[in-house]
């Protein structure tokens, strides 16, 4: 914002349309001064707390004359002007007390330099298509004498300059902070890939940590070219060590080779991550650890034919790298009887990943149903009350049970068990009919004493069949109907 | 109310020049490398390439053979390269190697890269770096805008969102402010410009820079008066909502593509699939693309009975009127007809998958989340959707909703979720998180306590700006913004056939908050009386007018519409090209906001064309974010 302060100023003192100011039109240098001074003192301003201008425009009332003609009034070469809004900047909190002086200097030194948009700007042959212009390097012979301001600008226009001239620290911060003004990413990753080869990283890293929006096209160049190492330094250099760790997590992503990468993720834990993702990422290798085991042993079972499970439900695909509760359900299929103590019990599972109760379950449900072993099925939902019998518990509700069990193509005779848990009547009348839980339907109605439905749903069975004569049956009894 | 006033729209500028320009500065850059070439273009601009040009054109300039960038070595054995590229580091440093591997055989070619749609220094550090400057020729295709329908434009950049708001990389400013000098000067003068949003200040003023530098000339006949610009991180709820206007939905399931939409076999109950334009051509789309899903099965059978009767007075015809209607009604009804079924097919495909997926239960959980009921429900139901395995992308969507609408998660569900979702789908989305977090749409909440002891970290670290400082995260403050914009209206019958406001999009349930504050400060011609809610938005709001100079006479062209209407200005009044607002999203937008906005415009006589980064949904949003790529 304080690139074209001067510009600016002259530019209305001189135009017609000075009416148009905006209202807090405070010093934009008092204002640097101010912000660094509070950047100093606490260092931590957020990046973009403090842009709390508002951008009152008030210029001739909206809707009088002048202005209407403004709108109307027809020229082929007329010209709009805005007024500037300030938007962010990184001047104001410059950490370091280099650039703020160099930022005088700049302001001061700035009449001696030609002004070099004037200078050169291009005639415009062309009614109404700027874009046809192509961006041109044809003024290169100017170049050697720009400001930073200047500089700048022409890298905004994508026109390339040697940087070279800027070899002091404070020319080149200055260089930055222009860029970062402009918000420009392009130029400003210009100004930094030119800094990069020019400055030693330890001053760079110093140099950008108060530089928040400059790091962060730093940091993404980095990535882009994928200068690992230098990266890492530089998030080091910067104490964002839990940042510096994910980023070397992620480079299991590239790693194929299971072992290698098993390895690899075992390096991984003791990196600084924050204390919830340590624990994550150890389970992250266990799980590859323990995926390696199955997998050897179990595609040895297969080959040997010596086991049944494998033989009547060939395996369709590898284990490894599959997510945890892909492993889990896998072991509920492949392995469900298997004593705690083995690697690839699922309990043995429960325990070492902490899996909650209702996880657990959902897994062993859909797991064992694709089994058709109801049996077990069935044992998922047993528990025993102190008085002795046993009643159907389930941390997932009934209707979602029906509907897993559903899925996995349950016959209606299980299905027909589980409807009937079903609590809200509603529901379970609807599921019934869904599923064709005939006699669960025939006894709703029964209790609802709904004739009416139960005639029509007569319709609906065969006749002749068990369901049938029962709903005769019924429809004979002295029951005190409804309807 | 305010039907009584109601316009009509002035007609929609004709964007189709856009198009012409692009395609004679292509055809200028191709003419700059003369004789026979082979061409390599990036997959993503092969689609916006096909809007503006044909096979036949780059035939007519030399292009023999065409490729497509796949990052692998290549057969071609034309003596001249041409590479029209998204400027990519990646494809560059691919060319770099071309170029390396073409020397050590001792092969002579030229290669020309053409950037669109802008050249960045850092390709050509990287050709710089690699040896290959001076061996490779760069150039710059400013081919910034798409029309891609009658009232959306778009720039085709879907790594804009990624780039500016996780990467906090700005690269994309300039463009975009380029393409809003381009449709100043084309369609311009705007007269006020209104935005909200970190970037779209920074885009305001690279379009005010380059308005004072560039000589620019504008048509004097100003066809679009009032520009919005908005960030997409301004509002990141809306874009996560299930979408359920038929174009949203079609997005949604099959996703349109460029304006284009291929459907699978389900849809077109054939063998092969389908692909298909959508836009306003499309007699049948165009009717039903803003309807809300409940009401396109009506219609299209009310369609279809209007059909059938067409073709039924074919009977009872003699000779000459049966060779009048054949020659002028049944290619027009044939064209109807296979419209007709292909929508009929794509109702019938995306009914049956949304069934599959409990839908209505989804839709549910969805609008407790917006409304802020229940919330220990949606809870359950987000868990057991993680538990079960459901969709990677589904999940990860309703919990970011949960996020953003709560303000945050609070620390024991956050961990818990996170768990779960991690055991569910991989631990690797451990690094999913750490970007969701840095986004802001996965956050804890914010007690007094936690807050403190930010600050005492910040305090013991002394001076240094730790990770939590370099986040551009915000609060999202929905539950107050809400209330103060009336985002979810109370809920009562709402007659999804009649829409009253704009949040029939989402079924009644929600009006998009994007969409809100565009109609809010286009009804107050600014921020006024918005201060509470431009600060729940963490400011960054701006309205400027502009002035026109230069003027030495007038031409009378549009004076009509001045006179007579004395002091008023409320754009329902003014001329023309006050009614004609442009919306520029920066980061995407969804077709939902899409139709929005059309019903916005339909409502108060304006006329609203969509510029957008490029058309979003939640899926890609989320994709573009989910990190298991190296």
């Amino acid at each position: 914002m304080h690139r074209s302060k001067g510009e600016e100023e002259d530019y209305w003192n001189s135009s017609q349309f000075k009416a148009f100011t905006f209202d807090d039109d405070e010093d934009d240098f008092t204002k640097l001064r101010e912000s660094r001074l509070a950047v100093n003192s606490i260092k931590l301003t957020d990046d973009d707390e403090d842009d709390v201008e508002k951008v009152n425009w008030s210029g001739e009332p909206v809707g009088s004359i002048s202005w209407l003609v403004g709108e109307t009034s027809a020229l082929s070469n007329q010209k709009t002007d805005f007024p500037k809004v300030s938007s962010e900047s990184s001047l104001n909190k410059s950490g370091s007390g280099l650039s703020l002086s160099a930022l005088f200097r700049g302001k001061s030194s700035r009449g001696s330099y030609p002004n070099f948009s004037d200078s050169v700007s291009e005639p415009s042959s062309r009614l109404f298509a700027p874009e046809l212009r192509r961006p041109r390097a044809d003024y290169k012979d100017f170049v050697g004498d720009l400001s930073p301001e200047e500089m700048v600008q022409r890298l905004q226009q994508g026109k390339s300059v040697g940087m070279e001239r800027f070899r002091s620290l404070q020319d080149k911060m200055l260089l930055l902070d222009f860029a970062v003004n402009g918000n420009d990413g392009n130029a400003i990753t210009a100004v930094l890939i030119f800094l990069k080869r020019t400055l030693s990283k330890e001053v760079l890293f110093r140099e950008l940590e108060s530089r928040q929006t400059a790091l962060r096209h730093f940091i993404h160049f980095l990535t882009e070219t994928h200068e690992q190492r230098l990266l890492l330094d530089l998030l080091r250099a910067l104490g964002r060590v839990e940042d510096a760790a994910l980023l070397q997590y992620k480079e299991h992503l590239a790693i194929s080779d299971e072992n290698k990468k098993r390895d690899f993720l075992k390096s991984c834990i003791s990196l600084p991550f924050s204390l919830e993702d340590a624990a994550l990422v150890q389970d992250h290798f266990t799980l590859l650890e323990r995926q390696i085991i199955i997998e050897a042993a179990d595609s040895q079972a297969e080959k040997s034919g010596k086991v049944e499970v494998f033989q009547n439900f060939p395996r369709k695909a590898s284990i490894l790298n599959m997510p945890m509760i892909t492993t889990l359900y896998y072991c509920v299929y492949y392995h469900y009887c298997e004593p705690e103590g083995t690697y690839s019990s699922p309990s043995n599972l429960r325990q070492t990943f902490k899996i909650s109760d209702k996880q657990f379950f959902v897994t062993c449900l859909s797991a064992l149903s694709k089994l058709r072993s109801w049996t077990d099925v069935d044992s998922l939902f047993q528990s025993r009350s102190w008085l002795g019998f046993s009643r159907k518990k389930s941390p997932l509700s009934f209707s979602r049970v029906v509907d897993v069990l559903h899925k996995n193509s349950a016959p209606t005779h299980v299905l027909a068990q589980y409807v009937a848990l079903v609590e809200d009547s509603e529901l379970r009348l609807s599921l019934a009919q869904k599923h064709k839980c005939h006699d669960i339907v025939i006894n709703t109605f029964r209790d609802l004493k709904d004739r009416q439905m139960l005639v029509q749903y007569q319709t609906k069975v065969d006749p002749g069949s068990n369901e049938d004569c029962k709903i005769k049956d019924l429809l004979n009894n002295s029951i005190r109907w409804k309807n | 109310m305010a039907a009584a006033f109601r316009r009509d729209a002035p007609p929609q500028p004709d964007f189709s020049l856009l198009k012409r320009l692009a395609r004679d500065q292509l055809i200028f850059l191709l003419e700059q490398l003369p004789g026979k070439k082979d061409l390599f273009i990036d997959a993503d601009l092969m689609s916006p390439l096909d809007r503006i040009a044909n096979v036949s054109t780059l035939k007519q300039h030399e292009v023999d053979k065409l490729y497509k960038v796949e990052h692998k070595a290549v057969v071609s054995s034309a003596d001249q390269l041409c590479f029209l590229i998204r400027p990519r580091i990646q494809t560059v440093k691919w060319i770099c190697d071309l170029v390396k591997s073409d020397k050590a055989v001792g092969r002579v070619r030229r290669y020309k890269i053409i950037f669109t749609p802008q050249k960045f220094f850092a390709c050509e550090a990287i050709l710089e770096e690699h040896g290959a400057f001076g061996d490779v020729s760069c150039d710059q295709w400013d081919f910034h805008l798409l029309p891609v329908d009658d009232d959306i434009i778009s720039l085709e950049l879907p790594e804009f969102f990624t780039d500016t708001f996780l990467a906090g990389d700005q690269r994309w400013v300039r463009t975009v402010g380029s393409a809003l000098h381009l449709l100043h000067s084309l369609f311009g003068p705007f007269s006020k410009v209104y935005g909200i949003g970190r970037i779209a200040k920074m885009v305001y003023e690279s379009f005010r820079i380059q308005l004072q530098t560039e000589e620019t000339r504008t048509r004097g006949d100003a066809q679009i008066g009032n520009v919005f610009i908005i960030d997409r991180d301004v509002d990141l709820v809306t874009p996560l909502c299930s979408q359920v206007v038929y174009e949203g939905l079609v997005d949604d399931i099959f996703r349109i593509k460029c304006g284009c939409v291929e459907f699978s076999p389900d849809v077109t109950s054939s063998e092969k699939s389908v692909k298909v334009m959508l836009n306003s051509q499309d007699k049948v789309f165009n009717e039903i693309r803003n309807e809300h899903f409940s009401n396109v099965f009506g219609f299209l059978s009310q369609k279809a009975r209007t059909l059938q009767t067409a073709y039924d007075r074919r009977r009872g015809m003699d000779i000459k009127q049966m060779k009048t209607f054949v020659s002028e009604e049944l290619k027009g009804l044939k064209q109807e007809h296979r419209l007709l079924s292909l929508h009929i097919g794509a109702s019938e495909a995306m009914m049956k998958r949304k069934t599959k997926q409990d839908f209505q239960e989804m839709l549910r959980t969805e609008h407790s989340l917006l409304e802020g009921f229940e919330i220990r429900e949606c809870i359950n139901f987000i868990e057991e959707h993680i538990n079960r395995q459901v969709s990677v992308l589904e999940s990860l969507r309703l919990l970011c909703l949960l996020s953003l609408t709560e303000n945050g998660l609070l620390p024991k569900d956050l961990r818990s979720l996170k768990a779960q979702y991690l055991q569910s789908y991989g631990f690797e989305h451990l690094l999913t998180f750490s970007s969701l977090r840095t986004l802001g749409l996965i956050q804890e909440q914010q007690t007094t306590e936690t807050l403190s002891a930010v600050e005492t970290r910040v305090r013991l670290t002394a001076g240094r700006l730790t990770e939590a400082f370099s986040s551009l995260a915000k609060k999202s403050n929905f539950r107050a913004l809400s209330r103060r914009l009336n985002l979810v209206p109370k809920s009562e019958d709402y007659d999804l056939r009649v829409p009253k406001d704009m949040s029939y999009v989402f079924s009644g349930a929600y009006v998009p908050l994007s969409c809100r504050l565009i109609e809010q400060v286009l009804d107050r011609e600014g921020w006024s009386g918005l201060e509470e809610v431009t600060r729940l938005l963490n400011r960054h709001e701006f309205s400027v007018t502009g002035s026109t100079s230069g003027s030495e006479g007038s031409s009378g062209l549009t004076s009509g519409a001045g006179s007579g209407l004395g002091s008023t200005s409320s754009p329902g009044f003014g001329p023309d090209s006050q009614r004609r607002v442009l919306v520029l999203f920066l980061g995407g937008c969804t077709f939902s906001e899409i139709a929005a906005l059309r019903f916005l415009a339909r409502e108060r006589g304006y006329r609203i064309t969509t510029v957008t980064t490029a058309i979003t949904n939640s899926s890609r949003l989320l994709e573009s974010l989910v990190q298991n790529k190296v």
